[in-house]
This record gives structure tokens, C-alpha cells and sequence, in this order.
């Protein structure tokens, strides 16, 4: 028994699609919703998790494997290898213990996307009303694709697209009928 | 199309990134007013043609609630503002005025 029963399984058990560009999930992430606004040792607390400051407005900050992404004045959302997430909450209580804050678990709630190749952007640019040619490195844009809320950032040299794991199918089906090789923008 | 800018997290967000909340700075009249407040607070809504405040939430990007002063005929938006006051401030007014001459808040004459 090296594996135990529950070990994690992504959304869609890594499903990918070969179009004009490619569609990967990934997963699974380990994801930490933190709302805190105005806390001092908030710079601290993220830090000690991911390695990275803490983000300003519309950020994302981004070191190997781990990241923090601004999501809105009061909310951060933290990425770090799943095995981690728990370890990572202890620091967080502590860090932030007798402030105003919350941190809780979100990374079985959510569903992680890769779409990379020359073309990511026009994939990305029929689904979601994103003005990609503003879009700047390092930023994270939290909108919509088609029917569903999503967060998207640029890197290494394509896409990261953040849904709700009860959508994954629905985001995989947007994606892939996006990506039709011919249907390129 | 309508484009609002968020004023929590900066995005020029169209219409369809946005929920709307209908009119913006009421008053609540709860228990212990008088039947005709809270009639007026209940259903009594402005709907003006022209200058008017409205409560949008930018509800796929950051979630926030923000206040917007748009105008209802010819969609031109005079700007927006985060939502914890409870009157237009004094910048949007000018603004306002900028572009309308003699308008008012209350809608009286300026003096």
C-alpha cells in the first residue's frame, strides 16, 4: 500500500486536446483561498507560504512552483503543491493568529487549465470579454469564460485558466471547441 | 455596451462581466417609521431620463459592490465610485456638471 485510498485526483483526470493550440488541465494544485485586508503581518504570512511579497492590485505573483494572486481588496488566493496545503494553513494560523482574517482549503473546489502554443490568446479571446492585447505580464484577470466566472494569467508563454471543479467539463468543452484547428482568430 | 470601471480593482469591465443593483443611495426607513416612508423606501424608484445613480456589482471579476453615475438616455457614463458613501461625491458631481450644465443633484436650480 504506497498509495493511499484517497489520493488526489484532478477534475478531469488530466485531460488535454491538440487544436491550433493546446489544451491541458492540470492538477491537482494545492489552492488557498486568504481574506484579510489591513493586517499587518499579512506580508509575512504570505511570504512563508509562497515564497513571493504579497501582490498589489490585479498581481500575480509568481516563484516556481508556488504563486499569490490578488483577487480582489480583500482576498488572495494562494498556489502551492497539493501535498503542502495543510502544513501551509498551520503557518498561515499562526502568522496571522489573533487577527481578523480567513484561510480555508479550496483546492479540491477548483480546476486548473494550461493553454499554450502561439495562438493561446485567440483561444482565451472568444470566450472571455479580456482585452488580451492590454493584458500585462504578471496580471491576473478574474472575469468569465462563456457562462462561467474564471481567473486567467499569462505565463510561460501561455495561459493559466482557474474555474470551479463543477464546471471543469464545461470549461474543457469551451476550450476544446475554441481550439478547432482551422477556427484560429 | 456598457463599460464601468470597477473602482476596487481597476478592470474596464463590460456588461456582461457586471450585475446590476438598481437604484443607489436609499435611505432605509425600517420599523418605527411611517407607512408612507416605508412605501416610499419599498417601491418609490427614481427613473429618470438623464442623470442617475446606480449600484452595480462586478460580479465575475473581484465581487465588489460599486456605485456608477450614468445617464439613462444616452448611456454616457460620468464615472464610478466605491460604494461606502451614502451621496454622490463631490468629484462625480462636478463631472456631472461638466457635461450637464445646471444639473443638480436634487434637481432644483443651482443658486
Amino acid at each position: 500500500m504506497s498509495e493511499p485510498v484517497s489520493a488526489p485526483v484532478s477534475a478531469l483526470n488530466g485531460a488535454s486536446f491538440q487544436g491550433f493550440a493546446t489544451i491541458r488541465e492540470i492538477g491537482p494544485l494545492g489552492m488557498i483561498t486568504l481574506r484579510a485586508k489591513g493586517v499587518k503581518a499579512l506580508d509575512k504570512a504570505v511570504k512563508a507560504v509562497t515564497g513571493t511579497k504579497l501582490p498589489v492590485q490585479r498581481r500575480i505573483e509568481i516563484k516556481g512552483d508556488r504563486a499569490c494572486g490578488w483577487m480582489s481588496p480583500d482576498e488572495y488566493l494562494l498556489i502551492l503543491p497539493y501535498p503542502e496545503v495543510a502544513e501551509a494553513l498551520a503557518k498561515l494560523a499562526k502568522a496571522l493568529a489573533g487577527e481578523h482574517h480567513l484561510a480555508v482549503d479550496v483546492s479540491d473546489a477548483r480546476a486548473i487549465f494550461r493553454i499554450e502554443g502561439d495562438k493561446a490568446a485567440d483561444v482565451l479571446r472568444k470566450l472571455s470579454p479580456v482585452d488580451f492585447e492590454r493584458l500585462e505580464p504578471g496580471e491576473l484577470r478574474r472575469s468569465r469564460a462563456a457562462q462561467v466566472a474564471a481567473a486567467l494569467w499569462a505565463q510561460d508563454g501561455g495561459f493559466t485558466l482557474v474555474c470551479f471543479r463543477s464546471v471543469a467539463g464545461y470549461v474543457m468543452g469551451l476550450l476544446t471547441h475554441s481550439a478547432q484547428p482551422g477556427s484560429e482568430l | 455596451m456598457l463599460i464601468l470601471e470597477c473602482p476596487y480593482c481597476g478592470v474596464k469591465a463590460e456588461e456582461t462581466e457586471l450585475s446590476p443593483g438598481y437604484e443607489a443611495h436609499l435611505k432605509r426607513f425600517g420599523p418605527g417609521s411611517s407607512p408612507e416612508e416605508f412605501e416610499a423606501y419599498m417601491f418609490a424608484r427614481k427613473n429618470p431620463k438623464g442623470v442617475h445613480f446606480e449600484r452595480w456589482r462586478h460580479t465575475y471579476g473581484c465581487g465588489k459592490w460599486f456605485l456608477a453615475a450614468r445617464c439613462t438616455a444616452t448611456l454616457e457614463v460620468f464615472g464610478t465610485y466605491p460604494a461606502q458613501v451614502s451621496e454622490p461625491p463631490a468629484d462625480i458631481i462636478a463631472k456631472i456638471q461638466a457635461r450637464r450644465p445646471g444639473w443638480t443633484p436634487d434637481g432644483k436650480a443651482p443658486k
